[in-house]
């Protein structure tokens, strides 16, 4: 029974902070191929238990089991693993390069790139995705060039966007990848919006929303469900719950829910869980997702259940708020790694193979690396225009911009 | 002015299938104000729609309806709710072109009534035109007429970029002389109450002179354009009266030949003083004009106090105010 008496506030705390020995316990995961697959027209009431639940492919000893494997070939995955190395190596080599000054900002995707890698190979050509700062993996398995990303984020000559966005804010409509704001959650309704008129013109194409788990705290999230519900809008609504919104657990957010995925449930939305750290899963719950989208059947979330290895940023210590060992302890491992022993199992691949894998990529990183700064980094070599900054406004400049370009003497 | 805001959504569906027109109560009903009649029944639930209560939901879809392709027109009920859209409209909407640098544009307008004089209280009767003007990257129109408001809105869902569209929700459903306590001359009447039937623009960014005159020039937009033709005609002043109807980006070559003229400038607004956009008015005049003026610009806007409901006529800027501003430009 309730105790009466004097109200206390009651603030959710993580299992452990700075000094303590990481603790998951509370993270119940599922063996490997023990969630059901539905069909694509399920009746979402029937599935709200996969609100809670987590599908994973991958087992312990590498294996693919259950009813979500079996999606893509030997090809497709070494191509897979591919993609995350490279994202990887780029990022690594990026994070050096604000190190040393050669950009003011980075954002890293260490422990996640499975989800943005494998989501993308569920798309079709003319889906539109509208990212957050760390689905980089959606353009780099799409084939978006290295050099260009480079060349955002030293905001140089070279810069597609001229120089007018944050690094790594890319924007690329040809690789259906929406123009990234750096404000959050605001993304998510756009992407229902597109949706919607996809609809509306009798199109196939459909959109994907991204949203991490901190901003699903915002209104534009719940706006979002509601738009999509109503309207049936053909989109997969994803939420990477990497537990750390900057300094902030994700129980911040999460409250009482239980879940991210359980969000979704009030709006009648199917909504999933999935092993964020297993490419094969993410990609079979992204092509369910993607298939219902497409065959009118509505919006799905999906919530990849991952962990920030890294810092939320350059300008973020980590230390400050976790256990260092934290990441070491989370329960779902490392996706490269658990898709390289996943390929050695099935015979295609090596650790010989991986290594020289490592450094072939490496080469090419560190090749597109210096074509771009050949372009110019953020405080040395080309640079965009300042005329280039009054530019693009509005699609004629008006009078009073054109006064103040004068003004400024460009 | 209704009927003419109906008929530049009807005109622009009708010849441009992109356009789609939806907001809270639009779809069946037709809007609170009736602007959206009809639409649904004629164009079909696919482009004229009802939405959830939620304004950065509409203004948010329809931004990624425009990224898309499509040419969205939205209303939100009254301009008192846009600012749960507000960051939709400031960080998202009047940025995606420049960030994206023209891969994304944002082709969308956002219609709400603005404006006093219907009884609203605080929650229906604000006009918030400053917080748009500060904003790079979008355009905010405000007409005075049908004729205008036809012209303007088609113009606005045609432009390639966000267009904010207050419309004065007191010149809704008749004219307005300035005065809420006497008879007024209906539209049918008014030589600008004349619309005429299907396709016309009003270029966006350029203002008109609604009176001519030599003494003192009064710039306004919106209802108040009434309140200063009575302030003139009644202070017997030889004032020349501009209405602004773009307001960003904002006619300036009009206003700065007009001052030259008459050397005297009284700004008037409904909206509250402090920070309004007559303080830009003031200083644009300032800068372009110093050396023709004879006597300070004069501002006459809405007391800085929440909108009142009892006490709306004597918080509104009605002749007697501006006349009264007239007359003190007129003697210093």
């Amino acid at each position: 029974m309730a105790d009466a008496g004097m109200l206390r506030f009651h603030v959710p705390e993580p299992e452990v902070r700075p000094g303590g020995t990481p603790d998951f316990s509370n993270v119940t995961i599922p063996k490997a191929g023990s969630v059901p697959r539905p069909e694509i027209d399920v009746d979402p009431r029937t599935i709200r238990d996969m609100a809670f639940s987590i599908i994973r492919v991958l087992n312990r000893a590498g294996e693919a089991v259950g009813p979500w494997a079996g999606l893509l070939s030997d090809k497709e995955l070494l191509e897979g693993l591919r993609h995350m190395m490279t994202l990887r190596t780029f990022d690594a080599r990026m994070q050096m390069a604000q190190r040393q000054g050669k950009t003011s900002f980075y954002m890293q995707h260490l422990g996640e790139e499975a989800v943005s890698c494998a989501f993308r190979k569920a798309l079709q050509p003319g889906d539109m995705n509208f990212p957050t700062y760390r689905q980089a993996g959606l353009l780099i398995a799409d084939g978006y060039p290295m050099v260009t990303m480079m060349n955002q984020i030293y905001s140089n000559e070279a810069d597609p966007l001229k120089g007018r966005q944050l690094p790594v804010m890319y924007s690329s409509k040809e690789h259906g990848f929406f123009s990234i704001s750096g404000n959050l959650a605001t993304q998510y309704i756009q992407a229902v919006g597109w949706a919607m008129a996809s609809a509306i013109s009798n199109d196939s194409r459909i959109a994907a929303a991204w949203i991490g788990d901190g901003s699903t705290a915002e209104s534009d999230f719940h706006a979002a469900l509601v738009f999509a519900s109503t309207y049936k809008a053909p989109v997969v609504l994803n939420v990477v719950n990497n537990q750390w919104a900057i300094s902030t657990f994700q129980g911040i957010a999460r409250g009482g829910s239980g879940t991210f995925a359980a969000r979704g449930l009030g709006f009648g939305i199917p909504s999933l869980r999935v092993d964020g750290n297993d490419y094969l899963a993410v990609h079979a719950v992204a092509k369910w997702a993607v298939e219902r989208a497409r065959a009118n059947l509505g919006p799905t979330l999906v919530e990849y259940v991952t962990y920030r290895v890294g810092a939320h940023s350059t300008s973020d210590d980590p230390s400050a708020y976790r256990p260092k060992a934290e990441s070491d302890a989370w329960p779902l491992g490392d996706p490269v790694i658990r898709l390289k022993n996943h390929l050695i199992h099935k015979g295609v691949w090596s650790e010989d193979r991986h290594t020289q894998a490592e450094a072939e990529i490496l080469e090419t990183v560190i090749a597109a690396q210096k074509e771009a700064e050949g372009h110019g980094t953020l405080h040395a070599g080309g640079k965009p225009s300042t005329r280039d900054m009054f530019e693009g406004v509005y699609a004629e400049m008006p009078p009073h911009l054109r006064r103040q370009r004068q003004q400024a003497g460009v | 002015m209704i009927e003419a805001i109906r008929d530049a959504m009807d005109v622009s569906m009708e010849r441009d299938e992109r356009v789609i027109v939806y907001g809270e109560d639009v779809g069946f009903f037709g809007g609170v104000f009736r602007a959206t009649q009809g639409l649904q029944a004629k164009y079909g639930k696919s482009r004229c729609f009802d939405a959830p209560i939620s304004e950065s939901g509409i203004v948010g879809s329809a931004i990624g309806m425009a990224a898309y392709g499509l040419k969205p027109c939205v209303e939100v009920q009254f301009a008192d709710y846009v600012y749960p859209a507000y960051d939709q409209i400031v960080s998202e909407a009047a940025r995606l072109r420049y960030r994206s640098n023209g891969d994304f544009t944002c082709p969308i307008v956002v219609r709400m009534p603005t404006g006093g004089g219907i009884f609203g209280g605080q929650t229906h009767s604000q006009s918030p035109e400053a917080l748009f003007t500060h904003v790079s990257g979008l355009k905010v129109i405000v007409p005075s007429n049908p004729h205008d408001a036809k012209g303007l809105l088609i113009a606005a869902i045609e432009d390639p970029d966000p267009v904010i569209f207050l419309e004065p929700k007191r010149l809704y459903n008749g004219p307005f002389d300035g005065h809420h306590d006497k008879p007024v001359t209906p539209w049918s009447k008014h030589e600008l109450g004349e619309v005429a039937d299907g396709h016309y623009t009003i270029p966006l960014g350029k203002a008109a002179i609604r009176r001519q005159g030599s003494a003192v020039t009064v710039l306004a937009y919106g209802t108040m354009v009434y309140v200063a033709q009575a302030a003139a005609e009644e202070t017997g002043i030889d004032a020349e009266v501009i209405d602004l109807r773009t307001l960003l980006p904002l006619d300036l070559k009009t206003i700065v030949a007009s001052v030259k003229k008459t050397g005297r400038c009284v700004v008037v607004h409904e909206a509250t003083l402090t920070s309004g956009f007559g303080a830009e008015l003031v200083s644009l005049v300032q800068e372009n004009c110093f050396y023709h003026l004879e006597a300070p610009v004069a501002r006459v806007a809405g007391w800085d106090t929440p909108y009142p409901h009892a006490q709306e006529w004597d918080y509104f800027p009605g002749p007697a105010r501006v006349g009264r501003a007239l007359i003190e430009t007129l003697e210093a």
